[in-house]
């Protein structure tokens, strides 16, 4: 066994002799960076970023044009400024979620989700008051648009993908338009039907039937990709066993893509959880708690964000913070819950 | 098979009677598929009907007025309504919004697709998924009070070093709240919509024009700039579109951080701008029945725009990504 | 499957003589006494795709107790022709077709037809096995019942003689509710079949049912096809003409010449393969072309 046995390598991965020029540069720019932004008035974070973006590219592009030529260095430059770019998308949401956290947790209590606000003012310490009938409300407001939206963006999804009628094309494309509406004009129109037309008051219902707009293309766009996921075949075969279509649709498609329209629920309901301006045109916003989704004023985590950070005291606005620490939670609970449900496997 | 004429038999019309349950699952079904198009055309409908007094009223005046007051009994003038400054903050804030968004979405969708390690793009994929979950007055609250005054900072250094701009310019030294802050913050909402376009579109690249392009010798900037770019063009423009759409509907961020100001001011970094959305939630609290109309008759507008943006968006992307 | 052909070709030098013996050498059984049904006509069909002619004229019977095979290169109309024998053919939008096709003497696109009931009359298995991927091995068999609103007296026996019937119980009669997709491709498609058995179709089509599957799954479900011949109509549609003279008593050999498809010629299966009318036929089952 004197024969060498060959060992797997990968010539294309870069190694430090190959590397050290581009570390090197990288230390460079940081160090340079820091040089000019302690000399200049170009202080703080963001002015730090702001100036290792132009020192890095001219680095970049400095050692490349020396190393190699014009193209490489071009190439650099571009690399360092995508780089930059996914750098950007992260920074905001990091900063925004341990903001909240940072802001949030201080009033953050156990006693604020037994409590509502009807004999505590806004700025009255964080001990007394709560957001029970914030949350109440947007349970209820909710739970009522995911009813009425449900059904009908369903239905939407299997007109495209089941029936494939003559007008499917443009129910699509007014389908996308609609997910485009700016959710002021949703709250504008519940209030110009339902309320001016129809002479309903502010309630919890009236807020959903809001966000039931606003949930409805979310709902229809996602199902109508996850129908036409399931393969066509099994609807052949259901139809070849001599079932009727409204059989078919029932007992195979709809069982088949079952996780898959539970996602496309959740997701519309993480989209309208979190909406404000609607409701702050169909709720009333009531500081105390009630039960009743149908009449009188009520209102809903987003709302009660906004009341308090309108009011503007300290103590409102750490109230405006720990509404938003529950809202986000809520949100991304569902949020995670599509994460859970779309990674697990379908099963065609 | 030509060699004889033929003549053909006629082709069969295929009747099927559907059994009765499934006439009635069709029915359903298809209403419900219509119920899309009835919300859309109600919505237009009944704002319009409640703002026709005020479009008639104002007449042209409406789009291009500046001024907002309901009737001043005491002076005896009567109602004044008109959007034009608020149009006009409008475009200028999504504009901003843009101009610092789209460069860093489309970068960042080219991060995702040609730069990221790949243990990285699960995890970034996610952070832009996130984004675009998190509720519009988190964004509101965070732009105002941790994004705000580190952009006044920057406010003031443009104005120093490039104030002989007149867009830069600062008749007054009040830089919070400044359609440049709302910008910024509506920068940061539509980043995800349009990274995540740009990331579909650049995905459905073929293969084989980029092995193609790297053969050539082209390095990988050389490479997107030579077969990704002109490929996904379209795609990336309609995303912008959707974004742009996004900005202008926005109400709440944008509310908490610009001062609205029923006037044109060309300097961004000036704490006055406008917004038709915000501005619907600013006077509708107060608002009486005659101005709640006035409001309608505002948010058709808005509706109206957003659509048509919207159309064009998708019109673009659908062509961009049906081309293969 | 083309390199048991390549492996055929080169060993036997004549070829057309042997898938000649193959199937000369398989058991010649009609034995109408237990068929169901009296087989299916085919008269002066053609179809369309929009403008696109695509089968030409073309008339065929098929037996009970038989098994047709329909052979052919790919694109001569074979599958959209048994498509048309269930009427699947109306799916596609753009689809027409001319002719008639008689089950029982009765055309079943004459007007006013219950097409579920002709469907329940004509099984099809499809070239992918497509076990319903939400429902049970169990649930699977009886889906066809469900589906069909059909009541039986006793389902456990039913799903029982189907599974036996597809060559599947010994295999799953201990995991009856494990989901479909659990088992191997082979048992899958003899699931699909099994399924089709349970709403007692007179006739089966098959379209290619053995293409996505390996050389081991393919002969067993050859070997179902066999014995359930001896008790229905079985058209199977295949690429591979040592299939074909393995499991056929008869064969239609289909080709198109860049036009729509025709009917070169029906006869035993022994006769196609080994005395040809046609010089078309002779070249195809020579493997010279296709």
């Amino acid at each position: 066994m004197s024969a060498t046995v060959a060992q797997p390598i990968k010539p294309w991965r870069v190694n430090f002799k190959q590397a050290w020029p581009e570390i090197a540069g990288a230390i460079f720019a940081v160090v340079l960076t820091y040089a000019i932004v302690s000399a200049t008035p170009l202080k703080g974070k963001l002015g730090f970023f702001v100036t290792l973006i132009f020192v890095a590219t001219i680095v970049a592009a400095g050692i490349s044009w020396l190393r190699r030529d014009r193209k490489a260095a071009f190439n650099s430059v571009s690399t360092v400024l995508v780089y930059i770019a996914g750098l950007f998308v992260i920074v905001p949401l990091a900063s925004i979620l341990y903001e909240i956290v940072r802001r949030g947790i201080a009033g953050l209590s156990w006693g604020m989700f037994t409590t509502d606000m009807a004999v505590t003012a806004s700025d009255a310490p964080l001990s007394e008051g709560g957001i029970l009938h914030a949350v109440v409300g947007s349970l209820y407001v909710v739970l009522i648009a995911t009813i009425v939206s449900v059904p009908i963006g369903l239905l939407t999804s299997l007109y495209l993908t089941e029936i494939k009628g003559k007008a499917a094309s443009t129910i699509r494309f007014f389908v996308q338009a609609m997910s485009g509406i700016p959710s002021i004009v949703a709250g504008l129109f519940i209030y110009a039907i339902w309320m001016i037309a129809l002479g309903n008051q502010y309630s919890a219902f009236t807020g959903a039937m809001a966000l039931a707009i606003l949930m409805i293309p979310t709902v229809a766009r996602t199902s109508e990709e996850v129908l036409k996921l399931v393969p066509g075949d099994l609807r052949e075969a259901g139809l070849a066993l001599g079932g009727t279509q409204w059989r078919t649709v029932a007992m195979i498609i709809l069982p088949a893509a079952q996780s898959g329209l539970i996602t496309s629920v959740i997701l519309g309901i993480a989209r309208v959880a979190g909406e404000t301006a609607p409701l702050l045109l169909t709720m009333g916003g009531a500081d105390a708690l009630n039960l009743n989704p149908f009449s009188g004023y009520s209102s809903a985590i987003p709302f009660y964000v906004w009341k308090n950070f309108s009011m503007g005291t300290e103590l409102s606005i750490q109230r405006a913070w720990s509404g938003v620490l529950v809202l986000m939670i809520i949100v991304l609970i569902f949020f995670s819950i599509t994460r859970l449900l779309s990674n697990k496997k379908g099963r065609f | 098979m030509n060699t004889a004429a033929r003549t053909l038999p006629p082709k069969r019309v295929i009747t099927t009677k559907p059994r009765f349950s499934d006439k009635v699952f069709r029915a359903v079904v298809t209403s419900g598929g219509f119920s899309s198009l009835v919300i859309l055309g109600l919505i237009s409908i009944f704002l319009l009907i409640n703002g026709l007094n005020t479009f008639k009223s104002e007449g042209f005046k409406f789009i291009t007025g500046f001024e907002w007051y309901g009737p001043q009994l005491d002076a005896g003038l009567p109602a004044q309504y008109g959007i034009g400054a608020m149009l006009y903050g409008t475009i200028v804030i999504g504009l901003i919004a843009l101009f610092f968004g789209f460069p860093i979405a489309v970068g960042a969708a080219l991060f995702l697709s040609y730069y990221a390690p790949e243990w990285l793009k699960k995890p970034m994929v996610l952070v832009v998924d996130v984004m675009a979950a998190i509720p519009s007055i988190v964004f509101g609250l965070w732009g105002y009070f941790i994004l705000m005054p580190h952009a006044e900072y920057w406010a003031k250094l443009i104005h120093k070093y490039l104030g002989f701009i007149p867009i830069f310019d600062m008749p007054a030294p009040a830089f919070s709240r400044s359609p440049f802050i709302a910008g910024l913050v509506l920068a940061i909402m539509i980043l995800p919509i349009i990274t995540s376009i740009s990331r579909e579109i650049f995905a459905q690249t073929p293969l084989d024009r980029i092995q193609a392009a790297y053969a050539l010798g082209a390095t990988k900037w050389s490479m997107i700039k030579s077969v990704v770019f002109p490929y996904g063009r379209g795609g990336v423009i309609g995303g912008a579109m959707l974004g742009l759409g996004r900005a202008i509907g926005e109400t709440v961020a944008v509310y908490t951080v610009l001062n609205i100001v029923y006037d044109i001011n060309i300097e961004v970094l000036l704490s006055a701008g406008g917004s038709v959305a915000s501005m619907i939630v600013n006077k509708f609290g107060e608002a009486s029945p005659e101005e709640v109309k006035a409001l309608m008759a505002a948010g058709f507008v808005l509706f109206l725009v957003t659509l048509f943006i919207n159309f064009l968006a998708d019109l673009i992307i659908n062509r961009t990504a049906r081309k293969g | 499957m083309s390199t048991i052909k390549g492996v055929e070709k080169m060993s036997q030098p004549n070829p057309v003589n042997s898938l000649a013996s193959v199937a000369a050498s398989r058991p010649q059984h009609v034995d109408s006494k237990h068929v169901a049904g009296t087989g299916l006509e085919a008269r002066n069909i053609h179809a369309w795709f929009g403008d696109k002619h695509v089968i030409d004229d073309v008339t065929l019977d098929f037996y009970p107790g038989t098994v047709t095979a329909l052979i052919g290169p790919s694109g001569c109309g074979k599958s959209t022709f048994i498509r048309i024998l269930n009427r699947m053919h109306e799916f596609i939008p753009t689809a027409a077709m001319a002719g008639e096709v008689l089950l029982e003497g009765t055309d079943i696109y004459k007007s006013g037809t219950d097409v579920t009931k002709i469907r329940l009359g004509i099984g099809m298995v499809f070239q992918k096995p497509n076990p319903f991927p939400s429902m049970t091995i169990k649930e699977n068999v009886l889906s066809g019942l469900k589906l069909a609103q059909l009541k039986v007296a006793n389902q456990s026996e039913l799903l029982e003689s189907c599974l036996i019937r597809a060559g599947l119980w010994n295999e799953v009669k201990d995991r009856l509710d494990e989901y479909g997709g659990a088992l191997s491709g082979g048992q899958q498609q003899r699931l699909c079949i099994a399924r089709s058995l349970a709403v007692s179709p007179q006739v089966l089509l098959m379209d290619e049912p053995c293409s996505a599957l390996d050389p081991g799954s393919t002969l067993r479900i050859e070997e179902t096809i066999r014995e359930l011949s001896a008790s229905m109509t079985i058209v199977i549609v295949t690429h591979n003409m040592q299939q074909a003279a393995r499991v056929s008593d008869r064969t239609g050999f289909f080709l198109s010449d860049g036009g729509p498809g025709r009917l070169i010629e029906c006869s035993t299966t022994s006769e196609i393969f080994s005395n040809p009318k046609d010089k078309r036929t002779e070249d195809y089952v020579t493997g010279r072309f296709g």
